[in-house]
């Protein structure tokens, strides 16, 4: 018989409109990988939400080392050993990591008295369990350190040694890989790896990994259960499966892996890019020393782990950030310091990385979103004044064209779904003519059926004659639409490739700087 | 929902349209009752009649022609400074500087008033209401600027020249603009030529108030008509999308500032022009603050704000009976006027207080106020 | 200049400083917890009013000040319940304690001391620290003051070690940058920021009660004149720290003093010009400093659970 850690029976979760899980079955063995793997919207995070108290479920029970128990907030969690490291980790980025480890444990007693809460914090014998609990694993963490100044990866060991400091046995791991390298990735997995051996005559920590990562799961888990719509639809073992099954298990249908696309014709240069230097919000260096060209009819892929300037250089292309060096042509003119506006007009489109935060006014209707950046001139205005008329046919005729799903032109686009908010920005960027396309990671967060829509009009751009400059953190994207592959590095393009060229070995070690 | 489908479409739409609008309006009515209540309570815990004094309040606002036209003089300035303040919101500022640019657009108009002369009355008195607009949208302009170079939040900003305004007009008629003729602290009577006649014989109501309500009908028409409202709105629900959009942040934060400012100095000129005919620092019964809570009554919204400075002015007139028969103070109403402001912005304590339907979110009666942004003195340079 | 006049524009400067300080260690209670505060001031003025009348009608100066603490305490609450509980936009919030105590304290003003000349109350009693009183040129800077002076200086370095080395302190700073994170540690985001928001709300009160009960002995209509934002300007200028916060509020304590000095010394620039001096600072300020400090990242924004 083995020991269960967790098992969670019928578990149920509404959410107006929606049911995020379904009477799930779910448990978790001492001292396994278990492995949850499912789409984005299948309800994995809202499950491990409820294992760790930060919601309730509707129905179904919780049992923690066979033991009935209803979780019902974090406290609980932590203090029956359950740690969860979440996809956007939980620093605060103004502390240090000792501070940010210990905070809520300042006294490693769940339930203070208040006035304990006014005696002086003892920093030293934090410092020093969290020195050796660091050594224990391989977990380098420096303590002293301020977590804004920290890379990605180190955050998320700061993440584990969190957890691990209030004594948790149980871990849950939100999409840890999303934002590593795929080597860095490989670390973090013997990580988990020597977390879950018996130590002595005690059971090893129990590991709950979720991912949408098919490669991943047969690399590290011991057990395997896929979630679609909110549903269990299947467990299994890495053995006993393959990577082709496990897709088609996860999105409910055999997937084409490939987006048909015929060869590139690539003619001249549409934008070219010369030694561009580019600042952060924190005046450091994030774009630093980038030279590349994209050509008509041709899409450039710039692949690279999250946080490598990637963001800055999109930015600085399109006005939104002002570089401090180098130049920027497009179609031949200078614009290197000119406004988004003057970009707009020369004909670049854009569609952001952040959709609700540059590319939508969420708060206003679609019919209005739909003409965010031409809104000024004719058909749409006419001497300083909006041509109301010409604005509604524009908007019914694009959400006619794109398959917008909206009640209606004035529903605000808040109320579309995530899918049908990039439908619209990819409605009013397509709607004009453009020469150039810059597109940062257009398919972040959306359901299959939306990214093939989206993968499929790029691909018809760039048939159109169109300069399609895509940068993506997915590499599956990159390498299925891409023609030539730009790998970006610490702010620098540290290699082009044609496609054909191209593998997940060579461009992952280039992500990660080994060159 | 059934009934509606069966009967047919039209009949379903006005009934949803007339049950939309009840919908919207019973917050705020609620809110206002409410605050009528604990008003009521107040009193009478202090000794007070609240039932005398309700019933002294409204024959004073309504009571006569002669009450209903110092109810439309009261509620002039409330329209124009709503307006300014309501202007604000839209575009994403929080104008708290009203007042001071009340009494900076009221001197300036006063100045033009008196002393220049020879102009016939339709250059000179458009000039003293223009120099009142142009007054407030410099001490407007000012903070908006600074937010726009540097960050620094027009919340603060607009107090601090609150201060500098009161203090500097007080300088002023003290001192070189003070009427020779008195030791009031006042300017000069302007000229015939530079008054808003009254519009109705002896009473005190004047064309100041239809120019408020035309100047509803024209902010109403720049926001929703215009490519510099589409920009003002813009700018206000999202600043990042705005510059995506292509707009200059910055310079749309300075123009939305002083389209407030000015009409702040617009509710100080007219105050001049129709009503007392020169300056006098004690004019203000602090309209600017009050304003707040017109326009996030008024939902921030142009007729909206008409509504509700009506309803501010009818309070604020109404007062002075009340006080005068049950000597409870005029002040009740300004704690009342706090409670509308606090009840219809946390609409939910009216909802849960009248047992009525939570809306979905986003549905909120506050409206955007640099939401992103809201920490004082933010750092964020809105540079573009 | 006369050693003298020079020590009497220092002493002044701490005192005029008071009130700023207590307001501007208000604010970091509040927005380092993530609670804007603009209700300072209408809390100052409230608190003045009913620190002044509850010490006139007991004949008490501490009942006063425990009176005024309440106040602040009870407004802050308010303002508390309304950003916290019911999400309302904390500028308006702030403007309704501030409305609201412009009503009040006029209100019951003209209840309570109507048609009578409101003889004042004794003020705080002056307190000379021995020794340290007698050292030349420090001394009477520093040393010879009314009690909430000293308590001022006090609670400067109390809110800097519980803010930097307690417990609490470390709570409070994840809340106001964080509060996901804090919440998914277990820790009650609503109680860390309902407490700071009151205790914030109480130095406001003690800055009311100095108001009237130190510095003149009365009340008088609107007498708070601004003082609880420019002890915001002093909050933002001192980078949400105690110690930054109070250096910021003696160079603003230090302009209303020299202005008070100008005046007395009357050398010809009228005294509205004089007046404006600290708003005018203010301005400088915030334009020329603020650009490039950050406030805590989540203040202003209300938490919701998920």
């Amino acid at each position: 018989m083995v020991a269960l850690a967790l098992q969670v029976k019928g578990i149920t979760k509404r959410y107006p409109g929606v049911i995020a899980n379904h009477e799930v079955d779910f448990d978790l063995r001492k001292g396994e990988i278990h492995v949850l793997l499912g789409e984005n919207g299948a309800g994995k995070t809202t499950l491990m939400n409820i294992i760790y108290g930060l919601s309730m479920p509707d129905e179904g029970e919780c049992y923690l080392d066979g033991e009935l128990i209803q979780i019902t907030d974090p406290n609980l969690a932590i203090s029956r050993g359950i740690g969860m490291v979440h996809q956007h980790f939980m620093l605060v980025p103004t502390l240090t990591v000792v501070e940010n480890i210990i905070l809520g444990v300042e006294s490693l007693r769940p339930r203070t008295a208040f006035l304990r809460q006014l005696s002086l914090l003892d920093l030293a014998s934090a410092t020093k369990r969290i020195e050796s609990l660091s050594k224990q694993y391989g977990l380098e963490v420096d303590p002293a350190a301020y977590v804004r100044d920290l890379p990605v990866g180190a955050q998320q060991r700061v993440e584990i040694v969190k957890a691990l400091y209030r004594e948790a046995d149980i871990l849950i791991l939100d999409e840890p890989t999303a934002v590593l390298t795929p080597q860095e990735a490989d670390d973090l997995f013997q990580v988990m790896r020597a977390l879950v051996q018996p130590r002595g005559d005690k059971h090893g920590k129990s590991i709950i990994f979720i991912t949408h990562k098919l490669k991943e799961v047969l690399a590290v888990a011991d057990r395997i259960t896929v979630l679609r719509g909110g549903r269990v639809v299947g467990s299994t073992m890495p053995s006993a499966t393959t990577e082709n099954e496990l897709a088609a298990m996860m999105v409910g249908r055999e997937v084409v892996l490939t987006v048909p696309k015929g060869p590139a014709r690539p003619q001249e240069p549409v934008l070219e890019v010369q030694d561009l230097k580019v600042l952060d919000d924190r005046h450091l260096v994030a774009v630093d020393g980038v030279s590349l060209e994209v050509r008509k009819g041709e899409i450039l892929g710039v692949a690279g782990v999250q946080g490598n300037g990637q963001r800055e250089l999109v930015e600085s292309l399109t006005g939104l950030r002002k570089p401090v060096g180098g130049h920027v042509r497009i179609l031949g003119q200078e614009t290197t310091l000119a406004s988004p506006r003057r970009i707009t007009e020369l004909g670049t489109a854009h569609i952001p990385e952040d959709r609700q935060k540059h590319g939508l006014v969420l708060s206003d209707p679609v019919k209005d979103n739909l003409v965010l950046n031409t809104y000024y001139r004719p058909p749409f205005a006419h001497r300083a004044v909006i041509a109301r008329e010409q604005v509604a046919d524009n908007a019914a005729r694009l959400v006619r064209e794109f398959d917008i799903r909206t009640p209606s032109i004035e529903t605000a686009t808040s109320n579309l779904s995530g899918g049908n908010q990039q439908k619209t920005i990819v409605a009013r960027e397509f709607s004009r003519p453009i020469q150039l396309l810059i597109a940062a990671q257009p398919t972040r967060g959306l359901d299959v059926g939306s990214i093939e829509f989206i993968h499929g009009q790029l691909v018809k751009r760039r048939d159109d004659g169109c300069a399609v400059l895509l940068v993506s953190a997915e590499l599956d994207e990159i390498m299925a639409l891409a023609d030539r592959i730009a790998v970006m590095y610490k702010g620098k393009i540290v290699s082009v490739m044609p496609a054909e060229e191209a593998t997940r070995e060579k461009l992952g070690l280039l992500m990660a700087g080994v060159s | 929902m059934q009934s509606t489908s069966r009967r047919g479409k039209a009949p379903g739409a006005v009934r949803a349209s007339i049950l939309g609008l009840t919908r919207t309006l019973s917050i705020p009515a609620l809110a206002v009752l409410t605050a009528l209540l604990i008003g009521a309570l107040i009193m009478l815990l202090s000794g007070g009649n609240p039932l005398v004094g309700y019933v002294a309040l409204f024959e004073g606002a309504f009571g006569k022609a002669r009450s209903l036209s110092e109810t439309a003089v009261a509620a002039t300035p409330y329209v124009f400074a709503g307006l300014g303040i309501a202007l604000g919101f839209r575009g994403g500022l929080f104008n708290i500087g009203v007042e001071g640019q009340l009494f900076i657009g009221s001197i300036c108009a006063a100045g033009v008033g008196y002393a220049v002369h020879g102009l016939p009355w339709f250059i000179h008195m458009p000039l003293a209401l223009l120099a009142g607009c142009l007054g407030g949208a410099i001490c407007a302009g000012i903070p908006g600027f600074l937010k726009a170079k540097t960050g620094a939040h027009e919340v603060i900003t607009t107090i601090m020249i609150n201060y500098m305004a009161i203090y500097f007009t007080n300088w002023l008629v003290t001192g070189p603009m003070q009427d020779p003729g008195t030791i009031v602290p006042q300017t000069r009577r302007i000229l015939a030529t530079a008054e808003i006649p009254a519009i109705w014989g002896a009473y005190r109501v004047h064309w100041g108030t239809v120019l408020a309500i035309a100047a509803a009908a024209l902010v109403f028409w720049l926001l929703w008509r215009t490519v510099l409202g589409f920009e003002i709105r813009t700018v206000g629900a999202n600043p990042d999308a705005a510059k995506y959009a292509g707009i200059h942040v910055g310079r749309n934060i300075v123009i939305t500032m002083m389209l407030s400012g000015a009409l702040a100095g617009a509710a100080g000129a007219v105050e001049v022009l129709g009503l007392n005919h020169y300056f006098a620092p004690s004019f203000s019964i602090g309209y600017g603050f009050d304003s707040i809570a017109v326009a996030v009554l008024g939902k921030s919204h142009p007729w909206g704000v008409v509504a509700s400075a009506f309803l501010f002015g009818a309070l604020n007139n109404g007062a002075n009976l009340m006080q005068l028969r049950t000597q409870s103070p005029v002040y009740i109403i300004s704690i009342v006027q706090a409670l509308i402001l606090m009840l219809v912005s946390a609409d939910q304590i009216v909802r849960r207080l009248y047992r009525l339907k939570d809306l979905p979110k986003g549905n909120l009666a506050t409206p955007a106020v640099a939401t992103s942004e809201s920490a004082l003195g933010t750092g964020k340079e809105a540079k573009s | 200049m006369d050693m003298r006049i020079i020590i009497g524009l220092f002493a002044l400067t701490l005192v005029k400083a008071t009130p700023l300080t207590l307001g501007a260690l208000s604010g970091v209670f509040c927005e380092r917890s993530g609670v804007v505060n603009i209700g300072i001031e209408g809390m100052m003025l409230t608190s003045a009013f009913t620190g002044f009348s509850a010490a006139f009608f007991s004949g008490s100066a501490l009942v006063g000040i425990a009176v005024a603490l309440a106040t602040g305490g009870l407004l802050a609450l308010l303002h508390a319940v309304l950003c916290i509980r019911f999400e309302l936009n904390q500028i308006i919030s702030g403007t309704v304690i501030n409305l609201m105590a412009v009503g009040v304290t006029g209100y019951f003003n003209r209840v309570i001391f109507s048609g009578r000349t409101v003889p004042g109350v004794e003020t705080l009693p002056r307190v000379e620290i021995p020794l340290l009183a007698d050292i030349p040129f420090i001394g009477p800077i520093l040393f010879q003051h009314q009690p909430i002076v000293f308590t001022t200086i006090i609670l400067v370095f109390l809110v800097h070690i519980v803010l930097f080395h307690t417990p609490w302190g470390l709570r409070t700073r994840a809340v106001g940058e964080h509060p996901r994170a804090a919440d998914t540690l277990g820790i009650d985001v609503f109680k860390v920021r309902y407490i700071n928001v009151v205790v914030g709300g109480m130095i406001a009160g003690l800055a009311g009660a100095f108001l009237t009960l130190e510095a003149v002995g009365t009340f008088e209509k609107l007498m708070s004149n601004g003082r609880g934002f420019i002890a915001l300007a002093a909050m933002v200028f001192g980078k949400w720290s105690p110690v930054g916060a109070f250096g910021a509020a003696l160079l603003f304590g230090f302009a209303e003093a020299l202005g008070v000095r100008l005046q007395i010394e009357n050398i010809g620039i009228p005294y509205q010009f004089l007046g404006m001096l600290p708003y005018l600072l203010t301005i400088i300020v915030l334009a020329g400093v603020v650009g490039r400090s950050t406030p805590p990242a989540a203040s202003g924004q209300p938490y919701r659970k998920e």
